[in-house]
């Protein structure tokens, strides 16, 4: 079965919506991290992409499941490129993106030129009863990207993902 | 593929596996210690950091291979090779007897290696800037994270403060050899595309010393250093270390998933 080769606006509208698999409620245009999807000079389709972290996880199920867009798209000769210049930053996850992340209880990371304590989360408000009175629980959780707040005022603990 | 390498990307290559080596053997070190850490909040932590290791240390070996000209990829020098070939300090195989060791050492390296990938970002080199530009970022979280570690344990109680210092005193003669100045890094920081770390080593100094400082802490005056890593000769907690960290890739030649 030969799927239908679409041109590369359609192709970069159908990859723009593939989930990222650790944050699945955002997609990965959302997330900031694809760069381009444009023919390359030997005229196959190249999709660049920018690692979030160098030891994510998940970038191969990233590349595994732009990859099955591409095939779908008829373009089983199309290529992923990761480049790590310039760096991926929090501030690229776009407005859709961090509302996404807050409708599902996970608050979204301020500017990443902020003090580390602000990127590390200081000052969140807890996303289940609305209080400022938070603190920081752990650095590190369940995600590189995310680290654990707790409220003091309802005693809840939430994810909040870090500014980088 | 088997074109010859120049003289300086040989060069590179050397510099660039002695620093994938040092996050590897850190990392491997680092993922020894989940379930045993004082909370599940720092598995995470330590886990977290491990995988950042990871990523560093897969970029760098994977970079080292093409400048090389081997072609070797991150796999076959990350587990075959011998120990001998390892460049990594030994302040990274040191065992952890104590959480308080670890802190330590996390607190040396994390410093140490934010100076470093910070001062690459300005490498004329387009790969390494582009790591240092990254990697310096993720290691803030490594250094915020010891830092506060080295402050609790300073200021807790007599028993904490005790042993985070022993810690201190045991991991302090090994920081001196990340330092290590010699004709390779010279020729590279010359040429623009890497930093003797000697330079990095004032601003280190200061940098934990007001750490320590804040901990209550002690900066020790060790009167030996460790040395030898950088020309494969490490101490005997290396075999153990690496024959753990291979035992999968040698039950299973080739396996993948």
């Amino acid at each position: 079965m030969s799927a239908v080769r679409l041109d590369a606006d359609e192709v970069r509208a159908r990859v723009n919506t593939v989930p990222d698999p650790e944050l699945p409620m955002i997609s990965l245009a959302d997330l900031g991290v694809i760069r381009a999807v444009q023919p390359a000079d030997d005229g196959a389709l190249e999709v660049v992409i920018t690692p979030t972290y160098l030891g994510c996880p998940a970038m191969p199920a990233i590349e595994a499941g732009i990859r099955a867009v591409l095939t779908e798209s008829g373009h089983p000769d199309a290529r992923v490129r990761q480049v790590l210049a310039p760096a991926w930053t929090t501030d690229w996850i776009t407005d859709e993106g961090r509302r996404k992340l807050s409708e599902h209880g996970i608050v979204p990371p301020g500017p990443a030129g902020a003090p580390l304590p602000v990127r590390i989360g200081l000052g969140a408000p807890c996303p289940h009863c609305g209080s400022v009175a938070t603190r920081p629980q752990s650095h590190f959780g369940a995600t590189r990207c995310q680290a654990v707040l707790v409220c003091t005022s309802c005693q809840e603990t939430f994810a909040h993902l870090k500014a980088m | 593929m088997t074109a010859e390498p120049t003289a300086e990307d040989t060069d590179l290559a050397e510099y660039v596996l002695r620093l994938g080596d040092d996050a590897l053997v850190l990392c491997q070190r680092l993922c020894a210690l989940v379930t045993r850490a004082p909370t599940i909040e720092e598995d995470l932590a330590l886990a977290n950091i491990a995988l950042d290791l990871l990523g560093h240390a897969r970029t760098l070996l994977a970079y080292s291979g093409t400048l090389d000209g081997t072609g070797r990829g991150e796999d076959e020098l990350a587990y075959h090779r011998t120990e001998r070939q390892f460049r990594s300090a030994l302040l990274m195989e040191l065992v952890p007897g104590d959480f308080a060791v670890t802190i330590a050492r996390q607190l040396v390296y994390a410093h140490y290696s934010r100076l470093l990938w910070s001062a690459l970002e300005k490498s004329s080199d387009a790969t390494l800037a582009a790591f240092g530009a990254r990697a310096s970022r993720e290691v803030e979280y490594h250094q915020m994270h010891a830092d506060q570690w080295t402050v609790r344990l300073g200021r807790g109680t007599a028993e904490s403060r005790r042993r985070m210092q022993a810690g201190l005193d045991l991991v302090w003669p090994y920081a001196a050899e990340l330092f290590e100045r010699d004709a390779l890094v010279d020729r590279l920081d010359a040429a623009g595309t890497a930093v003797a770390p000697a330079r990095l080593r004032e601003e280190w100094e200061r940098e934990v010393a007001a750490v320590l400082d804040e901990a209550r802490l002690t900066l020790p005056k060790p009167a030996w250093q460790a040395t030898g890593g950088r020309d494969g000769l490490h101490t005997e907690a290396f075999a153990p270390l690496f024959a753990e960290f291979r035992s999968v890739r040698l039950q299973y030649p080739g396996g993948t998933w």
